[in-house]
């Protein structure tokens, strides 16, 4: 294994691909057009790796890697998508449907819903978990956007956008634990902050916590493709 | 771009000035946050919304952030204490040794649940994750003096002495 | 500074406490100054100046047997008395020089002839708030030996050699981590002391603090030195006010007599400590958790690698090492790796200390050499259980460990062995419990700790550990059902092997040994609707009628 080689080759799903030096194996698995899913990693926001759907095995090791953070190396041999990956992903998927209140049918996100669409991709048809039913609220105090506390998966996708790309940092979480909450400012309403109405929180949320007011009772397809490219125009300056 | 101008002390209460110089000590670099909220609880008590955001915006923290940072620790309190607070240790080998039960005898007899002060102010009720003085369990702390070997009697007979205060 | 004039504060020491006749250390650690301890040394100071005898009255750590508390041993003789009250001190003093204090005279000698001290062996004899009482034991003398006679290497050859393991929890070979932190390029590197023992019934790393500070500042010294460092930090719970004054009183001492700063023994070395505070969150003892919270942020841990020795505090490399570990640097360098790596078992060198508490006979700090039989902690060094009840289980390794069964006592206490039990070794908590706990209940109160702790940012550990708390609520209040029991096994699986850091990584453990060693619990509970140890209040299942 050496490392200063720049151009790795590895293994992902018995498929020889190859790689820059410092990828991650998400990237490198993409390029190729093997899926993994993710949930808290967007492109154009740094990873944290915290939703754990893309975990994948590595031979040699007993510990799961987050593809989304974890870098490749000469003759690694990745697995994506086990058996038991898949379990781990249904129950991931399962503790979040139970975890806040996620009914589909009423919700502004319904069709255009990341975490729906990570639970019909897995089979999810119910959930075993008893519900939690947090009594949660939603802000509707911003002119243009709302927050609804009950579809959030605590992917911190609005704090990390607001902070390193729009640069405001008015989100964040407060609490700790299966008491965690998003926030602005200092636990205010979301009207009151010091936010600068980009909208951008709103596009890279991928349930319907975050909505735009003027979709409600209409489609609200989100677009966080804009990420990237905003990233490669600051690079470009 | 123009300097930065830290804000100028919420008030001339002198206790800022403690926590302007904790803030000061650390160069006012941003990793002093979590320095400075301790010289805030224990000059004021407990940290409000003002406290917080006097020492975000002197550290260039975001305002989020900073009170992230407040509720993620539970040795910060956003509430001012009581006059006095009885702290009930619920360690591994204090509830091996029953401190359920005293927290439930201190329940009943304030009417409040654990986390909260008596309405008049007079006492707080807190419980916490381990003091070490596991070799003494059940520990309790009057004040933040600790007792060891506490029993239910002896936890009800300090809070009778500081209710007729 | 340099080793002669360190020689000859050591020397004053010795002729200053020459000077007296007697020697009366009292023990002022938590335990014991929770029951008047330093009431008791004003009166010993009192009743030593009145009697007219040459009397030395010292505080001194730990002396190890809490239970016994307030602790006082008369040298030279080396008679111990116990539970001594501050009435008694007229009566120990005028004692001194005729025949001890029948009343008071306690016989430990089972409970310290097993021990082996090398982390506590100044434990109980200085005074932790005067430097020259440590240095008077050969202390620093191992940190200017490292600076005047080893290079960098050799000191982590040393450590290497002496086949130290990160006494934390995780057993990482100490030598190999000093290693990478020495190999990562860069000018500027940490070391950083965890202190943050958060760990319910552990205290061994107080002790350490309160009663022997310098030898951390020293072991982290000559880390420092080993891996190029040149800052370090103490990150201690802000829950141990004791702890934190005693060790802001040795920093600045120790900067005093030349032993931090800038060209420290005349050499090119500099060195500084501060310490953090922590602020009540068991997570922050997961090491990027404990950094993030020395650089003011939220502790929640970030997936590894990079491992903090290649980027830790502020992106530089870090080395990161629990309390007892620094404290076990000092010896080592003084006595040579082989002389350490002969202690102890195949793979597990060295003595741990242990903190010993629940329903055992004698509570207390303990340290014995690794390898030790858990019985011979139990029954010959805690002298057993107490009241006629009959041992159950001893759970180590706190949130993150198992309940071993009282069946297994013939285990030897070892990194390996307890791993393969289904506990860890952890920081040092060992948690006697008789027939009067229940298994079930044990478990759901360390998920519920785990829960509360939980940072929050990964699912699995967040909405995982809150789900097993309702399961395991469920089953206590024999409203559980066996597919409860299928599914909280499930859910030990996928937070166990898919939360990010270690905290969730090891909370099914507590679940997970319960079930493997007392499952016949959970069945009671859930067919039997019955708690066998009676704790749990379950009410009589009400007829339905149909």
């Amino acid at each position: 294994m050496n490392d200063a080689v720049e151009v790795k080759t590895l293994i992902i799903d018995e498929q020889e691909v190859s790689a820059r030096r410092g990828q991650t194996i998400l990237e490198v698995a993409r390029e190729n057009g093997i899926q993994i899913p993710t949930l808290c990693s967007l492109d154009g926001l740094s990873s944290v790796g915290a939703c754990r759907m893309c975990l994948v095995e590595i031979k040699g090791s007993n510990k799961l890697l987050p593809a989304c953070v974890a870098t490749v190396y000469e003759g690694m041999e990745v697995t994506t998508n086990s058996e038991r990956l898949q379990k781990y992903r249904r129950n991931i998927l399962e503790l979040l449907f139970a975890e806040r209140n996620h009914i589909c049918s009423v919700c502004v996100s319904n069709g255009h819903c990341e975490l729906q669409t990570l639970g019909q991709q897995h089979g999810l048809t119910h959930v075993r978990l008893p519900y939690r039913n947090p009594d949660l609220h939603v802000d509707a105090s911003h002119e243009r956007f709302t927050v609804d506390h009950n579809r959030c998966v605590l992917c911190t996708r609005c704090v990390r956008v607001c902070a390193e790309i729009e640069g405001a940092h008015i989100w964040d979480v407060k609490g700790r634990g299966i008491d965690s909450i998003v926030i602005t400012d200092l636990n205010q309403p979301w009207g009151e902050s010091a936010c600068t109405r980009c909208g951008k929180c709103v596009q890279v949320c991928p349930t319907g916590a975050l909505f735009d007011k003027s979709k409600v009772g209409a489609d609200h397809p989100k677009y966080p493709d804009f990420l990237p490219f905003l990233n490669m125009m600051r690079e470009a300056q | 771009m123009p300097a930065f101008t830290p804000p100028s002390l919420p008030s001339d209460d002198k206790r800022w000035k403690i926590v302007n110089g904790t803030m000061r000590k650390n160069g006012f670099a941003r990793h002093a946050l979590i320095e400075t909220l301790h010289t805030v609880q224990s000059s004021f008590g407990y940290l409000d919304d003002d406290a917080i955001r006097f020492v975000a915006r002197t550290l260039r923290v975001p305002l989020s952030q900073a009170y992230g940072v407040v509720t993620f620790y539970h040795y910060f309190s956003l509430k001012p204490p009581g006059k006095h607070t009885l702290t009930i240790c619920a360690g591994t080998a204090c509830y091996i040794k029953g401190a359920d039960k005293l927290v439930a005898a201190a329940e009943k007899r304030l009417g409040i649940a654990q986390g909260q002060t008596t309405k008049d102010g007079a006492i707080s009720l807190m419980t916490a994750r381990c003091v070490g003085a596991c070799s003494r369990a059940p520990v309790t702390l009057a004040d933040g003096v600790v007792a060891g070997e506490a029993s239910p009697e002896a936890m009800l007979e300090q809070l009778e002495r500081w209710a007729v205060e | 500074m340099n080793i002669e004039e360190l020689e000859q504060i050591a020397e004053s020491v010795r002729l200053e406490n020459s000077r007296y006749d007697f020697e009366v250390n009292v023990c002022m650690d938590l335990a014991c100054m929770s029951q008047g301890s330093d009431r008791l040394r004003d009166e010993l100071v009192k009743a030593a100046e009145a009697s007219g005898k040459k009397v030395l009255v010292r505080r001194t750590g730990c002396m190890g047997p809490c239970s016994s508390g307030p602790l006082v041993r008369v040298d030279p003789e080396e008679t111990l008395y116990h539970h001594v009250k501050a009435g008694d001190a007229e009566a120990i003093v005028s004692s001194l020089g005729g025949d001890p204090v029948p009343a008071l005279q306690c016989d430990l000698n089972e409970h310290f002839d097993k021990q082996v001290r090398v982390v506590l062996e100044n434990a109980g004899h200085i005074d932790p708030e005067k430097i020259d009482d440590y240095i008077a034991r050969d202390g620093y003398k191992a940190l200017l030996t490292a600076l005047t006679e080893m290079t960098p290497n050799g000191v982590v050859h040393r450590i290497t050699e002496s086949g130290l393991r990160g006494r934390g929890g995780g057993g990482y070979p100490t030598g190999l981590k000093w290693g990478t932190v020495a190999k990562a390029g860069g000018d500027l590197k940490y070391v950083v002391c965890n202190g943050d023992e958060g760990d319910p019934g552990a205290f061994m790393d107080r002790s350490v603090m309160e009663g022997d500070p310098h030898r951390i500042i020293e072991g982290m010294a000559i880390a420092a030195y080993g891996v190029g460092a040149s800052k370090g930090f103490i990150y201690v719970r802000a829950e141990y006010p004791i702890a934190v004054s005693r060790l802001t009183t040795a920093l600045r001492e120790a900067r005093r007599r030349g032993l931090l700063g800038n060209g420290i023994c005349g050499t090119t070395f500099n060195f500084d400590v501060e310490i953090r505070l922590g602020a009540g969150a068991f997570v922050c003892g997961e090491e990027t958790a404990l950094l993030a919270s020395i650089e003011g942020r939220r502790g929640t841990p970030r997936p590894r690698p990079p491992y903090p020795a290649v980027s830790g505090l502020w992106g530089k490399p870090t080395l990161i090492n629990n309390v007892e570990t620094y404290a076990n640097v000092a010896p080592i360098v003084r006595n040579g790796g082989k002389w350490f790596f002969n202690m102890g078992s195949e793979r597990s060198k060295g003595t741990k200390v242990f903190a010993l508490t629940g329903r055992i006979t004698h509570t207390g700090l303990i340290e014995v050499p690794l390898g030790i039989k858990l019985w011979e902690i139990i029954d010959v060094i805690g002298g057993g259980v107490p009241g006629g009840h009959t041992l159950k289980a001893v759970q180590t390794g706190g949130p993150s460990g198992g309940c071993i069964p009282a069946e297994m006592l013939g285990l030897g206490v070892s990194y390996d062995a307890l791993m393969a039990a289904g506990s860890i070794m952890g920081s040092g908590g060992m948690i006697v419990m008789d027939d009067t706990s229940c298994m079930v209940n044990v478990a759901r109160f360390f998920i519920e700790f785990c829960m509360t702790e939980s940072c929050g940012k990964c699912i699995p550990c967040r909405a995982g550990t809150a789900q097993m708390y309702t399961l395991l609520t469920r089953i206590c209040e024999g409203q559980g059902t066996m597919d409860d029991l299928d599914l909280l096994v499930e859910l030990c699986d996928t937070v166990k092997n898919a939360s990010l850091c270690g905290l969730g990584q090891t909370a099914p453990n507590p679940v997970l040994s319960t079930l493997k060693y007392f499952r016949n619990e959970y069945i009671e509970h859930i067919v039997h609707k019955r708690c066998p140890a009676g704790v749990c209040n379950i009410q009589a299942p009400v007829e339905v009628l149909a």
